[in-house]
């Protein structure tokens, strides 16, 4: 069983088309502009069975069209990456297209084996720099790499996701850093930079966590176009979700 | 008729009254873009602006321009109006002047009466003694005749809407026919239908010949009219710009003699094409000038008025007149009816900005041409002004595919068909009768007998729903006798002879039937059924509260153990409905659609079971409740798609409020996406979607600064109204619906 925090139906950010969007509930992180914090303890959920969610995504079918189909997100998804085998199985055979919107810090056999089914990796890098990392999320970003690295030797089609936050994430060192890593990476369609913003923020106030990044501004449109043009010199595709 | 026949291609068309033979014979599907497309010209520009002044003297007016006090309108009543006739090229007014409205005093004289006194009018002297003394009139024929227990129904919120004082409208004219045939050959065709309805002579022949009789004379004032603005209609229509001109002088006919809630259009569209096609192959018009006659003609239309009481504001909200017209769809020889004038009727929402009418409404095939469904897409993104209605289910169901949508959502075959308008009831009102013994939860009132007392207070779904059948079947009785009677007196004082002319003799019926209040419906039984409800009672033993203990899966959120309780329940009511004798031997349908009663049924439902306190707005149409689907906006058009369309023929309205970045992070990805779901949900043998792209604090703008957005154009149930024009019940109740939001 799956332990689901819940399903958005028209997901349309997190890979191509129309996707059911599963958030799984658990992470690792704990990012300061997290979005979802409610899906960060692995209390909680609830348990939902692979016949479930093909079920859904059969009812949701015609509205993925040619492109669209599942993601599952979180939460950190690949922290139940045992569980999810059984549900990837089941929806590829019915012909799913499967993303799975990862921190990128988990990397084990049953990760290993999930990847067989899942077709696109959109992959969040937080921080290049590890020191900013930490700072962010409360690690390292050494785990993520590893992944990468993964990712690009079984020549998995990744999405890089960047979230753009003001002062924390927005150093065009740092920028330049991911694009001289990742730059070469073949298995890289693209990159989506994801401006910040704090829509999440009362979820804090609900689950009694202060909210660091008060007072932190949303993106300008400068600053993102900035990024953009950056982020352009490395890779072939780079849109602004 | 000898020019024409040089123009167009032969059919049986030329032989019969057969519009859609002709169109089918002559159209001209288009399959490329829009890049064809022309803006506004500066005479139509000029000629809006005037419109537009024009409107903004009638929103500082209380809602109106002017009143004729002295005039009863009828088809040639009034002298030839204009807006600026050396700027236009379609020509016509329902009065003599500009938003001037027009007295329709055979629907009830004490509505008329009234609507002038709230503007600080009088109704003439003479008008007033005509209808109090001399004519009678189709209200004071109903209220003859209601029985005291329709009375009650009505007054205490079971039934709502009913038109017993104001015209039923629905009727769809084929106003194609003026221009394709001319009124002499029209008269011709019902001279002849009229000399072959020999006896015996019943009650129900009698009626024709009289209906008949009537029809000819109105097409001979039409011919009056016309000639007050220089037309000859009594021969066809010979060019782009006779075609348009005459369908409108058709049309224009009907809204002068009646006041009907809802009087569509139909779907001249593709039938105007075949005329412009002509026009522009010979060289004798350009496309900018096509698209001209087609803003002149929608400007028109935008500028039809009836006078209402302000209480109508209640039901049928921003005043609306759903000059619906239905746009594209498919041919049974599987051409598609997408020709470049659809795409002109689209355009107009650009060079004369968004507006709620004429109610645009696509009828959508998930086959028609992509470069016409991404134009739809884009145009519903930029002005929240279309509706959707699916092409496939309804040309296979109803095997017709020549057909207009009557008001919001239904169908009528053009022509051959016609509708009684049925105003709705209020089901989740009803489901209250059944847990308060058949009383009437706020008054008291005995409504019904044979319910029995519920043996506890902590409700069982078995007994409830026993219950509730029960209530079902007295409520539709009574429905049911409220309509026979309401069309009994409107054919006998306010017939449609004007629209009628432009039926054919003895059409086939429908009674549109309605329901409101289907997904309380369907969460209160939910919840009863799946989580502990305890009925709350004052002094007098009624349901006052309820208290929920437990979860429950509510409509919306594509789980079967719910939407199944929906589909059962207005499967059920159809079914009760259908058995029950309607006048003039008319079909029974129902629909599931509010128009915006759904605020004022929250105001008359007392607390319901799934949690609603009294007072709170019902959802829309067949929408879930506001806020309880969580899980986003396919797994609720899901939910909606499982009612079954076999069980509502008269139409399923569903209203779909979306944020524009939800549909996708730039421009093409949202078209994409818009056209993705549209196909996807209608493959799913859903009905109708209104589709509004636009963010919660856009309206929350609106409400402080009215005057900043007078075309701001949001769809409702089955319409579209312009958003400040809404009470401020109205507009709280629209921004607390479910935006499908990112997040």
């Amino acid at each position: 069983m799956l332990n689901v925090h819940s399903f958005e139906s028209l997901g349309t950010y997190d890979g191509p088309g129309i996707r059911l969007v599963v958030f799984l509930q658990g992470c690792n992180f704990k990012c300061l502009y997290c979005a979802n914090p409610d899906t960060i303890e692995c209390k909680g959920g609830t348990p939902t069975s692979a016949e479930e969610i093909v079920s859904m995504a059969k009812n949701q079918q015609p509205f993925f069209g040619k492109k669209g189909g599942l993601t599952f997100s979180g939460g950190e998804p690949l922290l139940q990456a045992k569980e999810l085998i059984p549900v990837l199985k089941a929806l590829k055979a019915e012909g799913f297209h499967i993303c799975v919107d990862t921190n990128g810090s988990v990397l084990n056999d049953f990760v290993k084996e999930a990847l067989e089914y899942i077709d696109i990796v959109l992959l969040d890098i937080k921080q290049m720099n590890d020191e900013r990392h930490r700072a962010l999320v409360g690690q390292g970003n050494d785990k993520t790499l590893k992944l990468a690295q993964y990712l690009n030797e079984i020549n998995k089609p990744v999405w890089l996701r960047y979230v753009l936050v003001p002062d924390y994430s927005d150093d065009p060192q740092d920028l330049q850093q991911l694009g001289d890593h990742f730059g070469g990476f073949e298995n890289i369609e693209k990159l989506e930079i994801q401006p910040y913003h704090h829509l999440g923020a009362h979820k804090y106030d609900h689950l009694g966590w202060k909210y660091q990044l008060e007072g932190v501004p949303s993106n300008t449109a400068e600053q993102l176009d900035a990024a953009y043009k950056l982020f352009k010199q490395y890779f072939k595709e780079v849109i602004i979700n | 008729m000898s020019k024409i026949k040089d123009m167009f291609r032969d059919g049986l068309w030329n032989n019969e009254v057969n519009v859609r033979n002709f169109v089918q014979m002559n159209i001209t599907p288009y399959e490329g873009d829009s890049t064809f497309l022309c803006g506004p010209t500066e005479r139509t520009q000029k000629l809006w602006e005037l419109c537009k002044e024009a409107i903004k003297e009638e929103t500082e007016n209380n809602g109106v321009r002017a009143i004729d006090t002295e005039t009863v309108s009828t088809i040639a009543a009034f002298d030839a109006g204009y807006i600026d006739k050396d700027l236009e090229l379609i020509v016509g007014l329902q009065t003599d002047q500009l938003l001037k409205r027009a007295m329709k005093p055979y629907g009830g004289i004490a509505v008329v009466e009234k609507a002038c006194k709230e503007q600080g009018l009088e109704v003439s002297d003479r008008v007033k003694d005509i209808f109090r003394n001399y004519a009678k009139t189709h209200n004071d024929g109903v209220f003859d005749v209601y029985t005291e227990e329709i009375r009650k129904f009505r007054s205490l919120g079971f039934l709502t809407g009913l038109p017993d004082n104001y015209a039923r409208g629905r009727i769809i004219g084929d106003y194609r026919r003026l221009a394709l045939y001319g009124i002499d050959r029209l008269i011709e065709a019902k001279k002849e239908d009229l000399r072959g309805l020999l006896g015996p002579m019943t009650d129900d022949k009698i009626r024709l010949r009289e209906e008949v009789a009537e029809q000819i004379k109105a097409l001979a004032q039409m011919k009056d009219l016309g000639a007050k603005y220089g037309l000859d209609l009594s021969r066809p229509a010979e060019s782009a710009q006779e075609a348009v001109q005459w369908v409108y002088m058709a049309y224009l006919a009907a809204v002068k003699e009646q006041d009907g809630a809802a009087m569509s259009l139909g779907n001249v569209s593709s039938f105007l094409d075949i005329y412009m096609e002509y026009d522009l192959q010979k060289g004798i018009i350009t496309e900018e000038r096509a698209q001209e006659f087609v803003d002149q003609f929608v400007m028109k239309l935008r500028m039809v008025r009836h006078l209402r009481m302000n209480a109508y504001n209640e039901i049928f909200a921003g005043d609306p007149t759903w000059v619906t017209e239905a746009i594209g769809g498919r041919l049974m020889d599987g051409r598609h009816k997408i020709t470049k004038t659809s795409f002109r009727f689209l355009q107009t929402l650009y060079n004369l900005g968004p507006s709620p009418e004429p109610n645009m409404t696509v009828l959508w095939s998930n086959t028609l041409p992509e470069n016409f469904k991404n134009y739809c897409a884009q145009v519903s993104i930029d002005t929240s002004s279309i509706q959707y209605e699916n092409d496939d289910l309804m040309q296979s169901t109803r095997q017709s595919d020549d057909y207009g949508i009557a008001c919001c959502v239904s169908f009528q075959e053009i022509g051959k068909h016609i509708q009684f308008f049925g105003a709705r009831t209020n089901l989740a009102k009803t489901l209250l009768l059944a847990i308060n013994g058949g009383r009437c939860e706020m008054s008291g009132k005995q409504m019904i007998e044979g319910i029995p007392a519920l043996t506890s207070d902590e409700l069982n779904f078995d007994e409830v729903m026993a219950n509730y059948k029960i209530a079902m079947k007295e409520v539709a009785r009574v429905y049911n006798e409220s309509m026979n009677i309401i069309h009994y007196m409107h054919d006998k004082y306010y017939y449609e002879k004007a629209q009628m002319a432009f039926v054919d003799t003895n059409p086939r019926i429908n009674l549109a039937y309605g329901i409101a209040g289907l997904s309380i419906v369907a969460d209160s039984l939910s919840a009863i059924k799946h989580a502990k409800v305890k009925v709350v009672r004052n002094d007098e033993g009624l349901s006052t509260d309820f208290k929920i203990d437990g979860e429950f899966p509510c409509y919306g959120n594509d789980d079967d153990r719910v939407d199944n309780l929906a589909v059962e329940v207005s499967g059920y009511f159809n079914s009760i409905l259908s058995q029950l004798g309607v006048y003039k031997n008319a079909e029974p349908t129902m629909s599931i659609l509010t128009i915006t009663s759904n605020v004022v049924y929250g105001l008359k439902t007392g607390a319901t079971p799934d949690g609603r306190a009294h007072g709170v707005p019902f959802a829309p149409g067949a929408n879930p409740m506001h806020g309880r689907d969580k899980n986003g906006a396919i797994a609720s058009l899901n939910s909606v798609a499982k009612l079954d369309y076999k069980n509502a023929l008269d139409g399923i309205s569903n209203t779909f409020s979306i944020v524009p970045k939800s549909l996708g992070a730039d421009e093409d990805v949202r078209r994409e996406n818009l056209v993705t779901m549209m196909d996807a949900y209608f493959s799913k043998e859903a009905h109708h979607l209104n589709v509004n792209v636009l963010n919660r604090e856009l309206l929350e703008d609106a409400m402080e600064n009215p005057g900043e957005y007078p075309q701001l154009t949001i769809r409702v149930s089955g319409y579209a109204v312009n958003f400040v024009k809404l009470t401020r019940e109205q507009q709280l109740e629209v921004i607390s619906r479910s935006f499908f939001d990112r997040m």
